[in-house]
């Protein structure tokens, strides 16, 4: 079982109310061309950035946002610009 | 104008618990929450420590507080990749209520709950709306929130005024951080976990896991359940599902190059593991930070007109006993008491609000904070202590274990000699673990038995000189 897969399979049991607009982008995006750990690409439980080598650049798919932040914190230049999505949308915790 | 005698950002227990303590001190209360209904994105482990609780609405069970099991027994195992050791605790006294003030919640559901009684209570809970700014007026004193909300649907008008405002807005605290209160969140302090709802047949839990009733068991994994990095994993017995999970800091994932979801899978994997988890239905997967500053880099907590209360104010014990709810609803009481302080002197500058951290400061919350302030350096320091410790229990735990008379040799039934266990055992501690790595971290475990408030340490170890 690939970890993408495993994500994927478990975002599936959520219930997720759809934003209009995604609520994290990249402020710098040359920046993540120099970055060597990719570290939102590893560290993010959601698997909501991937990096594109065909783009070069990252990937944001915000609808699997958890909304836990782990992201902004690992990135090393800082460069993630994380809002909380806009209200009543976003990740709903049923059991939480 | 003021809208409100005060703001509450955040119907988390923090924000929920400073919310009643307010509007049953006189004051108009409006209380805000970005999900669209309180506990949306909120989660932890978790259990929940009811003695703060108690205080502010002693009939919380009466007033059917939703809890899904109280804990009758705590079990802790350590893991190696193929062994684990296991020691619990159960007392008949937990079943009795208060029930050793332990209890798994799911906080979804929880929070919704605690937050409908502040409601009740007369606090204006309004949800589904995001703060992302606060508002100062010209000497800098926040003077109230500027809110966002789907369009066409603001109640609150972009803008609401209060003379004070209490910050209970969660483990990201982006407001704290650009009211320039805490720096950036740095991955050293910010654990994440990582976690499953699975769902069961009632009966199969209390099978399972040998509870009857209303009983719930605390299971704690060390060691290889987080691949030997600080951290744990979790296992707690909800009503009908169980919550599963593993916790470890940001800046060792980062390190190890390990994905989150990949330790989850390797826990949830282990032998050990894998057959307490069989056959349910996965209904929730969701991630959470936990605010680990701990005491030595405590965030502030105040400035003119604004108090910030529970994970926003890092107030959670960076200890084996995660105690950070209870410690969010002391915050809260202790921030609203403040604040009725400050309306009677009509202060609400930092000299107006001084109670709050003077409060604080003669808490449990900041005594426990301080007690378990060296806990997570010793655990950094010692990293053999989670990874090469249970690899070396584990490998003494299959040399005492084993089945093994030395049958087989050419001297027949007879003529057999079981192995010598004494320096078989020897072996293991000398390969495995080393004399003077053992020493070196027994003198820091000193410290850190401190922390576990055995002080007496000093006595201990006397008393072990005197009559060994």
């Amino acid at each position: 079982m690939s970890d993408k897969l495993g994500i994927d399979e478990r975002l599936y049991a959520n219930e997720t109310r759809p934003a209009k607009e995604s609520h994290l982008s990249i402020a710098d995006a040359e920046k993540c061309l120099g970055c060597a750990g990719k570290q939102c690409t590893v560290v993010c439980p959601s698997g909501t950035y991937t990096w594109s080598d065909e783009g070069q650049r990252i990937v944001i798919s915000f609808e699997n946002c958890l909304e836990c932040g782990s992201c902004r914190a690992v990135c090393p230049f800082g460069v993630i610009t994380w809002r909380y999505p806009m209200g009543g949308a976003g990740i709903c915790y049923r059991y939480g | 104008m003021s809208d409100f005698d005060a703001i509450v950002v955040g119907a988390g227990p923090a924000g929920v618990s400073a919310a009643i303590t307010m509007v049953n001190g006189g004051l108009s209360v409006a209380l805000l929450e970005r999900g669209p209904y309180p506990g949306a994105k909120n989660l932890m482990g978790g259990v929940l420590y009811t003695d703060i609780l108690e205080t502010i609405l002693p009939d919380f069970r009466g007033l059917g507080a939703p809890l899904e099991r109280h804990v009758a027994e705590k079990r802790w195992s350590i893991l190696s990749p193929d062994t684990s050791t296991t020691v619990g605790f159960r007392s008949a006294k937990w079943d009795e209520v208060p029930n050793n003030h332990s209890y798994t919640v799911l906080r979804a559901r929880f929070d919704k709950w605690y937050a409908a009684q502040a409601e009740k209570l007369g606090v204006e809970l309004i949800c589904g709306v995001v703060v992302d700014e606060l508002l100062a007026d010209d000497m800098g004193r926040v003077i109230g929130v500027r809110t966002r909300v789907a369009e066409g649907e603001d109640p609150t008008q972009g803008e609401l005024h209060a003379p004070v405002v209490v910050l209970s807005e969660g483990a990201n605290a982006l407001l704290a951080e650009k009211e320039g209160l805490r720096t950036p969140l740095e991955t050293r302090d910010m654990a994440l976990s990582v976690k499953e709802v699975i769902k069961f047949d009632e009966e199969k839990i209390l099978d399972r896991f040998g509870l009857e009733g209303d009983q719930g068991v605390a299971w704690e994994f060390l060691g290889d359940a987080t691949k030997g990095l600080p951290g744990a994993g979790f296992i707690y017995t909800n009503r009908d599902t169980l919550s599963v999970g593993v916790v470890a800091y940001l800046d060792e994932l980062d390190e190890a190059g390990l994905s989150p979801v990949e330790l989850l899978n390797r826990f949830k994997d282990h032998p050990a593991v894998r057959p307490l988890l069989r056959g349910g239905e996965l209904v929730e997967y969701g991630a959470h930070m936990i605010p680990e500053t701990g005491f030595d880099r405590k965030p502030q907590v105040m400035k003119d007109g604004l108090l910030v209360v529970g994970d926003a104010a890092g107030l959670v014990s960076t200890s084996p006993k995660h105690e950070g709810s209870n410690f969010a609803m002391a915050s809260g009481v202790m921030a609203g008491e403040t604040v009725l302080e400050a309306r009677a002197k009509g202060d609400y500058t930092t000299i107006g609000l001084s109670g709050y951290s003077r409060r604080l400061g003669e808490s449990f919350v900041h005594a426990k904070m301080e007690q378990f302030r060296d806990w997570p350096k010793f655990l950094r320091d010692n990293p053999h202590m989670l990874a090469s410790w249970p690899s070396a229990l584990a490998a003494a735990g299959e040399a005492m274990l084993k089945v093994d008379n030395g049958i087989g040799g050419a001297d027949g039934i007879g003529g057999a000699k079981a192995p010598d266990l004494e320096s078989q055992l020897l072996d293991i501690f000398n390969r495995k673990i080393g004399l003077l790595p053992f020493a070196m971290t027994a003198i820091q475990l000193r410290g850190a038995l401190r922390a576990f408030g055995w002080g007496k340490t000093d006595k201990v170890v006397e008393y072990i000189a005197r009559n060994w």
